[in-house]
């Protein structure tokens, strides 16, 4: 990367030396620290800890859960970013900021709620009991849970693409003989992909570390529903900080990769849709 | 083939975008909707299309009420100003687009796309850019794509709307003489919307001059440019002077040359274009005294600002010739005398 020497924006060396050292302490050192904890460990016992039968339970819990969270609202979060921009109604503003308020609310309220609704007993979970199905205490809960959590973020991902997308471009599809079901298919949804996509990775992302409001509805019963950031604090429980760390490392290196995911999958829609940024 | 206006009408809100519009286009000709923004003629132009419903009249294709066809089945491509590429297909896919979306039954062979899509890539003289994203070409390219996949489908008309309004001077004028010569070839019934009167008078066959959402005259570009129909129509077709006079006995007056008013009453606007004055050096006995106010020179042609005792500086247009042969400067004292004139009712 060329520096440039003559900017017209000065401050550079000052603003990149303290963004370093803040991105630093804020993210690399801790991380850093996690990484150094497990190479106390012997690679055997790593092994051992992160492949524990009741572990890799719970990274099926996790990211079963996740995807299936992550999934729903592709569908849904893509459905309420189109009413949301398409068509004018009363309360859309109010719709518009109850969009975020997941983001707002701290996850635990969001977990005691759905738990006391969704409970064999709560106002939701009384008329669900006799059909046979259980919400709380299952992994249905965490499902539930993880999909109240990450609704904004294809909600948040879609709005502005949908938003900038010229309604000359489904009128030009149209006038070339396309059924309103191929303009959707062959026309919005390509241009709406990228964001679909960097809303999932996001959602996913944010539902595999998602603990507050999952432990309060799930009942963590081991093998059943039980998810990994929760083996992370009852291995802590137990002092047995090595064996957390190593879970941790896990968890690091897939929010890591989900990371690169996302970052791919920007760079791959810029190119392709000719922005540049 | 033919298509009839009849009787649109349509308002957005208390706006009215066309006021009870009638218009016949015939077959194979290259018409020209022009007028100010605001006019209508986009509106009329997707009321044709079928991208807009009118509130009330109709719209014929060859005689057949065409007005509660779908614009997907209406058969008209349609180009927009701001070309309407989809970005994420290659401009091969984007021509292809309308093959592709056929019915099964209708589909043609992939072969057969491919052969079409090249044959109209040819015809736009951009076959070497097939592979290439909309967002790699330039301005005019990119028009030239939108129209080669308006013509894929083979529509019964081409509708235009602003062509060549995004793009740069020089590219406008090379493009439009190639969307004649295209038109020429291909004798398929156009309608093209535009502002600007260079382009409908160069362009077009016949040139409907709109204002206001109502027609106001409807004309070869010589119809037009020559007898407007109204004091708008002069007014937007060049540049204009304008002369108050009193009528005496069916005629009017500037500056010692006569002009019939029978329509006129008591008063009449007289409308001189600036190439249609004589200057002078020699004061004569009517004509209008004036000193020169600004010289500017403009290519082939010199303009004049001349101030006048009575009303608004007169603008008068030489040729570079008689520029030279006059040695006009600013300050001098010269007498001006209108040629010609169109005399409007004041």
């Amino acid at each position: 990367m060329a520096i440039k020497q003559h900017s017209v924006l000065p401050g550079f060396g000052l603003s990149l030396g303290y963004t370093l050292l803040y991105l630093s302490l804020i993210v690399l050192l801790p991380l850093s620290a996690l990484v150094i904890k497990v190479t106390h460990m012997e690679w055997a016992a790593f092994w051992h800890a992160v492949t524990e039968p009741r572990v890799l339970a719970s990274y099926r819990v996790t990211f079963g859960a996740s995807l299936i969270a992550a999934t729903l609202n592709l569908v849904f979060g893509l459905l309420l970013a189109w009413v949301l921009v398409r068509y004018p109604f009363p309360g859309k503003r109010l719709v518009d900021a109850l969009v975020d308020l997941p983001f707002a609310l701290p996850t635990a309220v969001a977990g005691i709620a759905l738990a006391t609704l969704y409970a064999p007993n709560g106002s939701i979970g009384r008329w669900l009991d006799p059909l046979g199905i259980k919400v709380a205490f299952t992994p249905l809960g965490i499902v539930f849970a993880l999909t109240f959590i990450t609704l904004p973020f294809v909600v948040r991902t879609v709005q502005p693409v949908l938003q900038d997308l010229e309604t000359e471009l489904e009128e030009a599809a149209a006038s070339l003989g396309a059924t309103r079901w191929q303009v959707f298919q062959r026309v919005i949804l390509p241009t709406l992909l990228p964001a679909l996509l960097t809303g999932f990775a996001l959602a996913f992302a944010r539902a595999i570390g998602e603990y507050g409001s999952v432990i309060f509805i799930a009942g963590n019963m081991p093998f059943v529903s039980e998810i990994t950031p929760l083996m992370i604090i009852s291995k802590l429980e137990q002092y047995d900080y090595l064996g957390a760390t190593a879970i941790a490392l896990v968890m690091l290196a897939v929010s890591f990769v989900m990371l690169l995911v996302i970052n791919g999958l920007q760079w791959w829609s810029a190119k392709r849709l000719g922005r540049r940024k | 083939m033919s298509i009839e206006v009849r009787q649109i009408n349509k308002r957005f809100g208390d706006f009215v975008a066309l006021d009870d519009i009638n218009l016949d286009i015939q077959t194979g000709e290259l018409l020209a909707l022009l007028g100010p923004s605001g006019c209508g003629k986009t509106t009329l132009l997707r009321i044709i299309a079928g991208l807009e419903t009118p509130d009330r009249g109709s719209i014929l294709f060859h005689g057949e009420d065409a007005t509660d066809t779908h614009v997907r089945e209406r058969q008209v491509g349609f180009v927009f100003q701001h070309y309407a590429l989809f970005r994420h297909m290659t401009v091969f896919e984007n021509v292809a687009f309308g093959l592709r979306v056929r019915p099964k039954h209708t589909r043609p062979t992939d072969a057969a796309i491919k052969q079409k899509v090249h044959t109209l890539l040819e015809l736009v003289q951009l076959d070497w850019l097939a592979d290439r994203y909309p967002a790699q070409l330039s301005g005019g390219q990119r028009q030239r794509i939108a129209l080669a996949r308006a013509l894929a489908v083979e529509p019964r008309v081409l509708l235009l709307d602003e062509p060549f309004g995004a793009l740069d001077t020089k590219v406008r004028k090379e493009l439009r003489r190639w969307l004649r010569r295209l038109h020429d070839e291909m004798h398929i019934t156009s309608v093209f919307v535009t502002h600007d009167q260079e382009e409908a008078l160069e362009v077009a066959d016949r040139v409907v001059v709109m204002n206001k959402g109502r027609i106001e005259q409807t004309g070869t570009p010589e119809q037009v440019y020559d007898q407007p129909a109204t004091p708008f129509v002069y007014q937007f077709l060049g540049d204009v002077n304008l002369f108050h006079s009193r009528v005496h006995e069916g005629w009017a007056e500037v500056g010692g040359t006569r002009f019939a008013a029978p329509e006129a009453g008591d008063k009449a606007v007289i409308y001189v274009r600036p190439h249609e004055i004589d200057i002078q050096r020699i004061a004569t006995d009517k004509a209008l005294a004036g000193v020169i106010t600004h010289v500017r020179l403009l290519g082939a042609t010199v303009r004049l600002e001349v101030n006048v005792a009575a009303g608004d500086p007169v603008e008068v247009e030489l040729t570079r010739e008689r520029y030279t042969e006059g040695r006009w400067s600013v300050g001098e004292a010269v007498w001006l005398s209108p040629r010609e004139a169109r005399v409007y009712a004041g």
